[in-house]
């Protein structure tokens, strides 16, 4: 029996989040001592052998003369025929906004045990139990997964990237689809072209900005450094900053290594969405700040200051 | 149009978190319980505007909990809803609570099912694509807008990096995020009126899950902060790039 990891893909490019899950679909492989195999449903502009890098073994290209279909439910017939003919009995998604919406249904459909935002490799010593985020980051659990048939989702950000793999074989596969129920009209780029949850760094305003019209020194921060932007809650519901950039329980929840956080005051719902971010740097003025005690490293100073100099000093280790 | 909007009952965004019997179970002692803010924000709020904006839509709540519920779903018959369903379990996992939901859900030939994009404390974002996959029903997550033509709904979802719209033919899943609708609070009509509306109780149909939780864990404390002056931005940057690494 193989591991089958779901690739996903957004106009044809694969995304950074299933180089993650790929690595981790081949390490748990490893750890089995069965075939992983790749899954990349419609087609791509990419060369598909190279994934091999991350230490899997094969792919499986379905209907590479199709774009991949809009429906969930279509591409969670196309998963759960491949983990039937390739053998395989656990699948790997990545948590992402497109895992969220086709796991559950693949779940459901094989009546399989799902556990989502899985943050490392299970426990097969004794059954199958994985470790995931609960009540926002603020906790884990270690779950069981009681089913022959085993889905995981892996959290982005919470799994290294292997190198070096020799290149996988691929195997091109036209298969049935079911007439698709969800018509997509429109698609839109927004504005913040680094995706939040990906990122490796990522830099956070809150009300301390005072308004939209100071987020400039925030975005030029954010570009020395490579970081996306982000924003506190009650930013986003001013509308200073789009719905998406917002950060905490309610709204994103991220992993960034780095996440900058300026003029944000650390209330606790803010925290359970950054929480898990490896390094946290905060800028507040306020000395009681509740930040400081959940940051790593601290500047109590105004933000109106702090950033330019922080900007200016980035851009000159950089050598920019 | 009949709606169904699904509820679930979590801890309060401050509750502190902390575990009993050997780190297996969450400690409710002090806790306090509110209506998961994304069913209620989002779910609940654009469910309301949509009876509001055509008073003959039947509007249905549904929970699946024990009686320690009947509080939760009071308060979210305070906001709106003509009527409530309790499922009598206390589910187990995200299988066990969707397979109940399903079947009220088949049998009560909804048109549209709303759920919250996820619950805050086991965060599972799984419930909505659940129920759409046992009912074989379209599902469509992390919805921003919702609106209702003739014989369909038109949906913005996010995506990676933008948003798309979608058209879907009713029965449709949909799950809620920000954007749906604003925040409401419950006023003292509806407090009042939300007493004597019918809240059912339902026997739950047999169905094991298929996940089971063995421990819970807390994560190691920070180290504590290292504070740099304000005029000392250059040292900052050399301590993320040479002490953490990350620059
Ligand atoms: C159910 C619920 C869910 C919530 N979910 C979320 C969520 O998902 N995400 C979220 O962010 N919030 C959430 N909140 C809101 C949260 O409680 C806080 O109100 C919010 O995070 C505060 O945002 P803020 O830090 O930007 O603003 P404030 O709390 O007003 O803090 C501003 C900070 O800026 C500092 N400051 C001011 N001027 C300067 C300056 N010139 N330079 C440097 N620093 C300065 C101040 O010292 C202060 O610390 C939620 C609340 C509830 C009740």
């Amino acid at each position: 029996m193989n591991v089958l990891i779901v690739i996903d893909t957004a106009e044809g490019i694969i995304k950074k989040s299933a180089f993650e899950t790929l690595s981790y679909g081949a390490d748990l492989a490893a750890q089995l001592g069965v075939n992983a195999v790749g899954l990349l449903p419609g087609a791509t502009s990419e060369e598909l052998g190279s994934l091999g890098q991350y230490g899997i073994n094969k792919i499986v290209h379905v209907n590479p003369d199709q774009p991949r279909a809009d429906d969930p439910t279509v591409l969670a017939g196309l998963i759960a025929s491949v983990a039937s003919t390739e053998q395989c009995d656990v699948i790997v998604f990545s948590h992402s906004l497109s895992g969220k919406s086709i796991a559950p249904i693949v779940s459901a459909q094989l009546k399989a045990g799902l556990v989502t935002g899985v943050v490392g490799l299970p426990d097969t010593g004794n059954g199958f139990v994985v470790k995931r985020a609960v009540f926002s980051g603020k906790a884990f659990s270690h779950v069981r997964i009681e089913t022959p048939i085993k889905l995981i989702s892996v959290n982005p950000n919470s799994y290294k990237v292997n190198t070096g793999g020799s290149p996988a074989t691929v195997e091109t596969l036209s298969l049935p689809t079911a007439a698709p129920r969800v018509l997509v009209t429109k698609r839109q780029k927004s504005s913040n072209e680094l995706l939040l949850t990906e990122a490796e760094t990522v830099v956070s305003a809150g009300r301390g900005l005072k308004g939209p019209e100071n987020w400039g020194m925030i975005e030029e921060l954010a570009k020395v450094m490579g970081a996306a932007t982000a924003c506190s809650r009650p930013v986003a519901d001013a509308h200073w900053r789009p719905h998406n950039e917002h950060v905490g329980q309610t709204g994103v929840a991220i992993a960034p290594t780095l996440y900058v956080a300026i003029g944000i005051s650390g209330a606790i719902q803010h925290l359970a969405g950054v929480n898990r971010s490896k390094v946290i740097v905060v800028i507040n003025k306020d000395p009681e700040a509740p930040f400081f005690k959940a940051a790593d490293y601290g500047i109590v100073g105004d933000a109106f200051d702090v950033v330019p100099a922080f900007t200016a000093a980035v851009k000159k280790l950089k050598g920019v | 149009m009949k709606i169904l909007v699904c509820i679930s009952k979590t801890p309060d965004t401050t509750a502190k978190i902390a575990f009993t019997d050997n780190n297996t179970k969450f400690d409710t002692a002090g806790v306090q319980w509110i209506i998961n803010p994304y069913d209620e924000w989002y779910a609940l709020v654009r469910a309301i505007e949509l009876k509001e904006a055509k008073p003959d839509t039947v509007l249905h709540l549904a929970t699946v909990g024990g009686a320690d519920a009947d509080p939760i779903i009071r308060k979210a018959l305070a906001l709106g809803g003509d009527e409530a369903y309790r499922i009598n379990l206390d589910g187990a996992d995200c299988y066990q609570v969707a397979f109940q939901l399903a079947q009220l859900i088949s049998k009560g030939g909804y048109d549209l099912v709303l759920t919250g994009k996820e619950t805050i404390d086991y965060n599972g974002s799984s419930l909505g694509g659940m129920i759409a996959g046992i009912n074989y029903l379209p599902y469509i997550s992390l919805a921003t807008h919702l609106e209702i033509a003739e014989n369909k709904a038109i949906v913005t979802r996010e995506i990676e990096g933008g948003e798309e719209v979608c058209e879907v033919a009713f029965p449709l899943v949909v799950s809620a995020q920000k954007g749906m609708a604003e925040a409401r609070i419950p006023n003292m009509r509806g407090i009042m009126a939300a007493r004597t509306k019918p809240l059912s109780v339902v026997e739950p149909i047999a169905q094991d899950p298929l996940t089971t939780v063995t421990a819970f864990e807390l994560p190691a404390p920070k180290a504590g902060v290292k504070l740099v002056a304000p005029d000392q931005v250059d040292e900052l940057v050399r301590l993320l790039h040479q002490e953490a690494k990350v620059l």
